[in-house]
């Protein structure tokens, strides 16, 4: 065992926890991700759901566990081919790097949707129609302003873009957006409390610990406002500011407003890595997501010996639920790697 | 306001370049007499194109079929019908002068493709009625894609721009494309639905600003069954309001459309509007001009405004004219082909009628 | 005047830009839980009085919360305040005192001005 290898293509959260496992049982593991640092979409991320804890304390635990001197972590590297060869497995950056391992683990997780795809909401046309990538952004500095530096009086969410959403052929619920409205709408309510805050959804999933407790909390002391119905349209008015079309299904009448920021609660999309190099080894699923054996025990296997995954290559999921299932894959690549 | 990311170049079309075969609108010619005229002008002396405007053509029932008096099968009949006159002149790109026929068209177009049983059983009919064999259009382009197409070529012919010679500032311009043309099948649309860009891109091209207003999209009013049982005009009109009151604060110049029915609905209404309410939505009572985009390039290219049939909009555009500095003789407006003087029609009691000079 | 066969119609859309939203606020200040309302229609299904008219207590709690108050005062009359609602509701609005409150912010607004 102690002489085995391990590669792992993606440091974002996945990656990391795994290799992390991996590491402190003795094996030599390579951490490739192709941006400069490690982190994943977490990066963006400011206070998480559903408790507010800093996504800076996991980003220096990230740090922290990259010190360990049985992962080697390498940035700036984009894989863009992996193979098995032999009773290996080969890992490839267009032809001026190869790395070569005793198993592979597959950790290139999700891209969000891009919102300009929907394009009757306007986002890159409309100033003040950004997305909630762009709402932790502007989050990070402090304030939450129009594009012309207004204080909003008022600001809509708006559920399920690139979700749920034949149009876009994803017909899957992405899971993080709707909790995560809820935690941008007590953001917003915390730095402008005088300012009114409306949610726009076809379902409020909150099916997480703590979530249907956050929802009840945004409505009883943020008073946030939500409008079971879907933004058809949205459209800027004179002075820039947007209106919106919907229905109010509970009240089965047509509604318009005008807000100061529509925030577009976009959703979670396999990345192109993920679909590039599942397609390589015969494990592409549906919506370009990484195809697992089976979900009951066998979640990270794939069906070419020695190739797993962990992570948000293979569906939608949370911080938690990522960490948990790349532990459980290190698990199983121990497992293997004692049978060869 | 300038739309800063062009995406919907995503939206581009097939747009036959020569040899068309013309089909006319049956309501353009009395609402608007001198759009058609003046395509078929503009085609085939400024573009020198061939364009045939066939004689025995005739209605593609898109009147009917929308108002749920003619059934789809005779539809796509009458449609092959069409594309057999078109067949035997020899022509393989057909162009329809109506949004709505465009429309019907592009749905028969669809059906066919995706049930090809149905074009079979077209083709069927069809020899059953009339003896007649189709080819099915290689192309099908609204007149306004062409003119789209050709808009830079045009420019460089145009004695006039949309700019306002007393300010030099751009002319601001309302678009409207009509549902048919871009809602039903926004692939067929240059630019698609949301942000459709062919009169946007006349308008840019010519030195005009496109106003870009909440209620761009929405319907012109016209809605066929809305208008034609007279107990539901009070819908049409009330579509109609909501597009004007929207647009009003932008203080557009004019407004520019792509199919008869909206042009008819956007112009005549406002006179309905004025008569029932008092209101209209310029500053000077006497409403905003609505104009065909055929119209436009006619008027830019320096033809003489009382050929292009400017004498039937409700909405009068000299204002218009002697804003881009436009020269015409007012005492022609209503003096037929003939030469003859042919009376001044009635004025409303509200909205203002002012022949200018 | 002209006969015109027809008259413009009127909008059915829920403005919010100009709908009224405050009054809700009166009320919510009255009865903090009922913003926790979240429109199950437990309280409707339960209702004694719903069962004979068309009272619908979800609805009207709706209609004001969206500033639409025209004849929710009469609405408003058909229910007993017997307390039923409140026995099921899964989020522990206090139904009775939005009732109650509804119709005091109401009859302020001179909607109707109801014996209490
Ligand atoms: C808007 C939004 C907000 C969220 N907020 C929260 C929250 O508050 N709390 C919470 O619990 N969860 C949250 N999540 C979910 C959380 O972001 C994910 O669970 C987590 O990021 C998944 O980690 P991952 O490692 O699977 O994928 P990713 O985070 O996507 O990481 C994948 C990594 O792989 C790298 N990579 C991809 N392809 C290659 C390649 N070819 N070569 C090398 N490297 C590659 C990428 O650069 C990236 O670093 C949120 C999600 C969204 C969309
Ligand atoms: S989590 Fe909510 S917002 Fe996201 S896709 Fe699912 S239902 Fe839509
Ligand atoms: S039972 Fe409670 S939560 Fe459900 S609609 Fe009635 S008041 Fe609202
Ligand atoms: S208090 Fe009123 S609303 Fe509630 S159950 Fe009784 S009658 Fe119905």
């Amino acid at each position: 065992m102690e002489n085995k290898s391990v590669v792992i293509i993606g440091g974002g959260p996945a990656g990391i926890e795994a290799a992390n496992s991996l590491a402190n049982q003795g094996l030599k593991v390579t951490l490739i991700e192709k941006s400069d640092e490690a982190g994943g979409n977490i990066r963006n991320w400011v206070k998480l759901f559903p408790d507010f804890s800093n996504a800076e304390d996991v980003r220096a635990n990230f740090r922290n566990i990259l010190k360990n001197e049985n992962i080697e972590f390498i940035s700036n590297t984009e894989i863009s081919s992996l193979y098995r060869d032999g009773n290996h497995w080969i890992a490839k950056n267009g032809s001026d790097k190869t790395f070569k391992a005793d198993a592979a683990l597959l950790t290139t997780g999700f891209e969000v949707f891009d919102a300009k795809r929907k394009e009757e909401l306007g986002y890159g046309i409309y100033d003040n129609v950004i997305t909630s990538v762009d709402f932790e952004q502007m989050y990070k500095s402090g304030k939450i302003t129009t594009a012309e530096g207004k204080v909003p009086e008022r600001i809509a969410f708006l559920n399920c873009v690139g979700s749920r959403d034949e149009k876009v052929g994803n017909h899957y619920c992405s899971r993080v957006c709707c909790i995560n409205a809820v935690k941008q709408a007590i953001e917003f309510k915390e730095l402008v409390p005088n300012a009114k805050a409306f949610c726009f959804y076809m379902d409020m999933r909150m099916a997480g610990q703590f979530y249907e407790e956050l929802y009840r909390k945004s409505q009883e002391k943020y008073g946030v406002t939500y409008i079971r119905g879907r933004i058809s349209e949205a459209a800027a008015t004179m002075d820039n500011r947007i209106q919106i079309k919907a229905e109010d299904t509970l009240s089965a009448l047509p509604m318009k407003m005008t807000v100061d920021l529509l925030v577009l609660m976009v959703g979670i999309e396999s990345s192109s890595s993920t679909t590039e190099l599942s397609r390589q080894n015969d494990v592409l699923g549906l919506y370009g997501f990484s195809k697992s054996k089976g979900l009951y025990g066998n979640d990270n296997l794939t069906n070419q010996h020695g190739l797993f995954l962990a992570g948000t290559c293979k569906r939608p999921l949370t911080l938690p639920e990522t960490f948990a299932d790349a532990r459980s894959a290190a698990i199983e690549i121990v497992k293997y790697l004692k049978t060869i | 306001m300038t739309n800063k990311k062009h995406f919907w170049n995503e939206y581009q079309k097939d747009i036959a370049d020569d040899n068309y075969y013309y089909e006319r609108s049956c309501i353009r010619q009395s609402f608007f007499p001198g759009s058609e005229t003046t395509f078929l002008r503009i085609l085939r002396d400024e573009l020198g194109k061939t364009i045939i405007d066939d004689q025995n053509q005739h209605t593609c029932t898109g009147i009917g079929y929308h108002s749920d008096v003619v059934q789809f099968d005779t539809t796509m009949t009458v449609c092959a019908r069409l594309f057999s006159l078109m067949s035997d002149k020899g022509l393989k790109n057909f162009v329809p002068s109506c949004v709505t026929s465009f429309g019907v068209f592009a749905e028969v177009f669809e059906t066919w493709n995706h049930f090809p049983e149905e074009l079979e059983k077209t083709r069927n009919y069809l020899r059953k009625a009339t003896g007649r064999e189709f080819k099915v259009p290689e192309n099908i382009a609204h007149p306004s894609d062409i003119i789209y197409k050709n808009r830079k070529e045009l420019k460089a012919k145009m004695k006039y721009q949309l700019v306002n010679r007393h300010t030099g500032k751009p002319l601001r311009v309302v678009e409207h494309i009509g549902c048919h043309y871009g809602k039903i099948f926004s692939k067929h649309a240059v630019g698609g639905a949301e942000f459709p860009q062919v009169l946007a891109g006349m308008i840019e091209e010519w030195g005009g600003e496109v106003i870009d207003y909440p209620e761009r999209r929405h319907c012109c009013g016209f809605g066929f069954r809305q208008y034609l049982v007279m107990a539901n005009r009070g819908y049409s009109v009330a579509n109609t309001q909501k597009k004007f009151e929207s647009m009003s604060p932008y203080k557009p110049d004019f407004v520019l459309t792509n199919c008869p029915g909206c042009t008819m609905f956007m112009d005549r209404w406002q006179y309905t509007i004025a008569e029932m309410e008092g209101k209209t939505y310029d500053e000077n009572g006497m409403g905003i001009p609505v104009l065909t985009y055929e119209e436009l390039a006619g008027l830019l290219l320096g033809y003489n405004p009382w050929d292009l049939g400017f004498q039937v909009h409700q909405v009068q555009v000299e204002p218009l004219l002697d804003k881009i500095g436009i020269e015409y003789d007012p005492s022609d407006k209503f003096v037929g082909k003939s030469g003859k003087f042919l009376g001044e029609p009635e004025k409303p009691e509200n909205l203002i009628v002012d022949y200018g000079k | 005047m002209k006969n015109w066969g027809f008259k413009i119609s009127q909008p059915r859309i829920l403005d919010f830009d100009t709908a009224d939203l405050e009054s809700y606020s009166r009320l919510v200040e009255k009865v903090p839980s009922a913003h926790r309302c979240l429109m199950c229609g437990a309280c409707t299904a339960t209702c004694s009085a719903n069962v004979h008219t068309e009272f619908n207590f979800r609805n009207t709690h709706l209609m004001f919360r969206r500033g639409q108050f025209d004849g929710l005062a009469d609405e408003l009359d058909k229910c007993m305040l017997c307390g039923k609602c409140k026995l099921v509701c899964p989020r522990g609005v206090n139904t009775r005192a939005i009732i109650y409150n509804m119709r005091i912010v109401l009859s302020d607004m001179n909607y109707k001005s109801i014996e209490l």
